[in-house]
This record gives C-alpha cells, structure tokens and sequence, in this order.
C-alpha cells in the first residue's frame, strides 16, 4: 500500500491483475438463536475485482459483510484473506488487515468535521507517542500533516473541497455518503465493503458514486465487495455477482450469467406454486 | 467587524491545522492569559484573588479533565469529586513522607495515582454505557469517600482526620500553608491550569482526541477504523482522572489549606458535571464558562445588591441568589442546549457576518 513518507501513494494505476483470490469465504453459517441469517455460503472474491452481493431483502447480505469484517463471528464455515484463514476475529484487527466497509445507514462521527472524519480513517496508520500529541510537536505534528496531505487528496478525489470544515451532521445524505467512502478509502484498504452504497440517492448522485467507485477501483486498485438493490447499477460496475436468498446462495457469476439464472429470476419475480 | 477572517490566507497545512487558526482568536487568547497573568495579581485585592479566582481555577481543571470524559469520549462520569480526593491525599502523604522533593513534583505526581484509580474504576465501561456508567462511576465515588474517611493513614493518623498542608516552598516563596501570599497562589495555579488546558487542547486536536471523539460519536464504526475501544475509553478515563486529581492536590494545598475527607462529597461531582454540562459538553472553552457560570456568577449576585446600594439582609440574598441561578440554568438549556460555548460560536458567526444576518 501507499506509504505515508514523502508523495503519498495515492495514485497507483491499475496493473492489478485480477484472478489471485484475496478473500475466500467457505461454508460460512451464521445463527442467531433459532433464526439462520445465512446457511452454508461459499464464494471468493479476487484481487482487483468488483464483486456484488445481491438478494431480496433479509436475504443475509448484511450479515455476511458483518462476518467478512469479524463483527459477527460463523458458528460454521471458514474465512480466507490474503491467505490467512481465521475462524474468529475482531473488528480492529480486521481493519489492520485492510478491510475497510462503509454502512447501510451512515455511520459518520457526527459531530466531527469531514476533515476529522476523514483522518480518523488514518488513526491506523498514525504512530506518534502519547507526550508528543501532548506537545503537537515534533513527530506528532509532522504526523499529522503528513496525513492531511493525504487526506487532502482524498477529498480532491471525492470533490468535496468546499465541506471539508462542515460537521458532517449539517450535511446532506448524499454528500454524508460520500464522506463515508472516502474515510473508508483513508484507510487505504485492500478491500473494501460497501453496503448500499446508493441508497436513497437520486438519479445524479448515483451516477456520481458509481463514477466514485469505479474510480477507486482503477486508480487505487482497490477490491470491492457491495451490497445494492439497484440491478442496473450493479450489471453496469460489478465483474461477478453472488445472489443470496433466504441466507444461501443460489447463484454466482458474470452479470449476464446471473441475469439469465431461472433460480435468481423467480427469487426477484416470485414462482407460482 | 473586527472580527473577520477575510483576508488570512493558509498557505500551508500547519497553519491551517493551528488551535487558533484565526488571528483574532489569537489575539484575544494572548490578551487573556496576559491579564490573568499580570493584571488580576497586581491589581487584584486578596479576597478576590483567594476566594473568587483560585477556586475558578481549580473547578475549571477539574471541568477541563471531565469533559475529556464526558464531552470528547462520552462518557459519563459522577466519580469526579473521588478522583479529585485521590489526588489531594496521594500529594499529602507524597509531601509529607519526602519533604525534599518541591512540592510542585509532588502535585503533578499525584495525578498519576488518581489516573490509575480512574482506570480502574473505568474498566466497566467497555459494557456499560451512559447512565448505568454514571452510577458505577458513583460506586467509584462512595468508596473512595468511605476510603478517606476510614483509613486514618491517609491522614498521618490526624486526630482531627483531615489533612493540614505544611509549608512548601518554591524559589524561595511559600507557595503553601498559612504564609503563602495569595498571589504566589494564584501564579501557581495559573501556570499549571494554563499548561494543562493547553496539553487537553493539543491532544483534543490529534489522533487522540479523534478517537475519542469517534468512540462517542458511532462506537461500532470507531471499531472498524482499528480503533482499541475498551484501550481508548481507558485512556480517557486515566487522561480525565488525572486532571481531576492534580485539581484536587490543587484545591486542597492551594485553596483550601486544609481538608476534610467530606470536602470531596457527592457534591463536588456534580457541581463539575453541570459546570461541563452548562460551559457545553466537547468544548474546552466551554469548561471555562462552565466554571465561571456555576461558580463565580453566584458570588456576583451575593455582593450585587451591596454594592449598589440596597441594604437587603443576607438570607433574602442567600434565596433570590438560588432562585436567579436555577431560573438562568434553565434558561441557558432552553436557548442553547449545547450549553454557553456554542451560545458563544454562534456569537462569534454573528460578528463575522456583521452587520448582515448571514
């Protein structure tokens, strides 16, 4: 990744080639109680691709974003990244791996300004002492402006110049979901999940963030796993698609695969019975 | 008007980034800390300097150290007034077992056992939150009175039980027990309050106020940025107490040059809570206005109606003065609930589009 010394590493071209795995999921079950969020599910995702998890609602897709990031722990199954296999973990040290997720509903620090939001993305990344920040001297203060270099880029790349001082509470939806991407982006993940990303958008600002991601995916070589319910938009940028349904999976492939699939054609229109 | 930052351009990201980016805020900073520095010694009679500003002082560090906690991490405290206990009789049985060492070591020194109590009284915060926090804090509280109270050790073995602070001197001046002058006092006082608001404002401002800030704002997504939750909230805990208890090694060896255990009563706690609460909670200057509010305003009101004129008798002061506080604390939270610092942004805002409305 980008290292934070000198030009910050923000521009890298994609010469990613896409096939090495970098996510595997294998028979991965998940309960709560009594009730199956998801039973059984096997898909990998590969390096530099854009992968889509689709599937009517209380499908699991949620779920399994929350099991690939450690919050939700399978009671079954097996989960693969960068060839490390891992049965529980936590959060944190999921995002030290280099998992980084936006949310379904905004997760943003309210009361925090977007640049704040932003950096708070690069706390990983930041090591001064604690009688240094004490100071804001030497090491600390370097660090931070080290780091506001980098997230200046960020916001350049998001085109959110003119927020950046805002508290992101006082902004609008669109703009707050934007903010997200790029704190997740501050991270500088190797793989990034995305949870309905285009939720409650309008026509342009969908069109913006689909420009956002396919962006993050050429230039940074960032990997992507989303979540969306908009099919047009998720044929259009995804390279293969998984589809869930009732917590398993009942297709997987290239958008003109799944499109054809008789399974994910009754799932979406229902089936007489 | 005179408050315009048109003009001031960034040129680079330090300056950008500087605790007070514009150059009034400077100014005006620069002015206060040098008429508190020069002014109120040289023309401040002993009264107002021994019994109006040291005490202010004290409550605003204590405020500043609980709205790290309160504020910046969100998480509520009413253990404050024990932890400032921690420090008051940590720092006495320091002095008085090496008599040697300045007593200004000692003072600083004795916020580290308080810090060390705070962390482990914050230990239940990684699962309790909010108001069920509050009142393990205030188990945190009841012992260590009951501590104070029933261990005599802590006291030297005082008949009385209280502490009786000996004289300590620096550079040659008393700075505590009976012959300390006032202004040698306050100078005291000042300088550390000044030194410590300024680390809580640098900290506040890096990596370390931002996690703390993010652990109160959306816990879950704090996590997912490889933030330590139960490390952060701990830190807090330990950064918060310590203040709290060199302001109250402070209050007990600068201001009150004795104490007894009950000095740090359930009461304490919740007079610096509400000092935060009204000054406006993630707000340093607000801890300030916040003390200022609570505690000097009642003194105003007490020598108001003497001074102009009115010869009232002093219970009748005592009442109306409880009655005008509590009306001005409901009014402030009706108006602005963020409490007097955003009252005092959103003054600042006016001033900067002055004279037009926006």
């Amino acid at each position: 990744m980008g290292s934070t010394g000198g030009a910050p590493g923000i521009a890298r071209g994609s010469n990613q080639h896409k096939g090495d795995v970098l996510l595997g999921v294998e028979n991965v079950s998940l309960r709560f109680g009594g009730v199956k969020a998801i039973t059984d599910v096997s898909f990998d995702i590969r390096k530099g691709e854009i992968r889509a998890i689709i599937g009517p609602n209380g499908a699991g897709k949620t779920s399994m974003l929350n099991v690939i990031n450690g919050f939700y722990n399978p009671q079954e199954g097996r989960i693969t990244f960068r060839g490390k296999t891992r049965a529980r973990m936590r959060p944190s040290v999921a995002a030290a791996q280099g998992i980084a997720r936006t949310f379904q509903n905004v997760a943003l620090f309210k009361g925090m300004s977007t640049l704040d939001n932003i950096m708070t993305g690069r706390t990983l990344k930041m090591h001064s002492g604690f009688f240094w920040q004490l100071l804001r001297h030497g090491p600390a203060l370097r660090e931070e402006i080290e780091h506001r270099r980098f997230v200046e880029e960020i916001i350049d790349f998001l085109e959110i110049e003119a927020i950046r001082k805002t508290p992101v509470g006082r902004l609008p939806y669109g703009l707050q979901k934007r903010v997200e991407l790029g704190r997740a982006l501050a991270m500088e993940p190797e793989l990034l999940l995305l949870d309905e990303p285009m939720a409650g958008m309008n026509l342009e600002e969908k069109e913006d963030m689909c420009r956002f991601i396919l962006d993050v995916n050429n230039q940074f070589g960032t990997t992507i796993a989303l979540i969306e319910h908009d099919i047009g938009v998720v044929m259009d940028l995804s390279d293969r698609i998984v589809v869930l349904e009732y917590g398993r999976k009942i297709a997987d492939g290239s958008p003109d695969e799944v499109k054809n699939n008789q399974k994910v054609i009754d799932a979406y229109l229902g089936v007489a019975h | 008007m005179f408050y315009r930052e048109a003009g001031q351009f960034k040129t680079n990201y330090a300056d950008d980034m500087a605790i007070f980016p514009i150059l009034q805020d400077k100014i005006g900073v620069a002015v206060i800390i040098a008429i508190a520095f020069i002014a109120v010694p040289l023309f401040g009679n002993s009264f107002f300097i021994s019994a109006v500003m040291i005490p202010f002082l004290v409550y605003a560090l204590a405020t500043v150290g609980l709205n790290l906690l309160t504020g910046y991490t969100g998480l509520l405290s009413l253990g404050t007034a024990g932890f400032m206990g921690v420090g008051a009789f940590a720092c006495y049985k320091l002095t008085t077992a090496f008599p040697g060492v300045n007593i200004i070591v000692w003072i600083l020194i004795s916020g580290f056992f308080s810090a060390a109590v705070g962390v482990f009284f914050g230990l239940p915060s990684l699962r309790i939150k909010g108001f069920y926090l509050a009142v393990t804090t205030l188990a945190a509280q009841f012992f260590l009175q009951w501590c104070f109270v029933r261990i005599p050790w802590l006291t030297n073995n005082n008949v009385s039980g209280a502490i009786e602070v000996p004289t300590r001197t620096l550079f040659g001046f008393a700075i505590t027990g009976p012959n300390a002058l006032p202004e040698v006092r306050y100078l005291v006082v000042l300088s550390i309050v000044t030194v410590m608001t300024l680390a809580a404002a640098h900290l506040v401002h890096g990596r370390i106020g931002r996690m703390w800030m993010a652990v109160r704002d959306m816990d879950i997504a704090a996590e997912l940025m490889g933030i330590k939750l139960l490390q952060t909230k701990l830190l807090s805990f330990a950064v918060s107490s310590f203040y709290a208890g060199v302001a109250g090694a402070l209050m007990v060896f600068l201001y009150l040059g004795s104490a007894e255990p009950d000095v740090f009563s359930i009461h304490i706690s919740f007079l610096i809570l509400f000092m935060v609460i009204i000054g406006g909670l993630g707000s340093l200057i607000g801890s300030f206005m916040g003390a200022a509010f609570i505690y000097i305003l009642p003194i105003v009101l007490r020598y108001l109606p003497e001074s102009l004129g009115f010869s009232v008798s002093p219970a009748t002061v005592e009442h109306v003065n409880h009655m005008v506080i509590g009306a001005l604390i409901i009014f402030f939270l009706i108006v602005e609930p963020h409490g007097l610092a955003r009252l005092w942004q959103t003054a600042k805002q006016k001033l900067r589009t002055w004279p037009f409305p926006y």
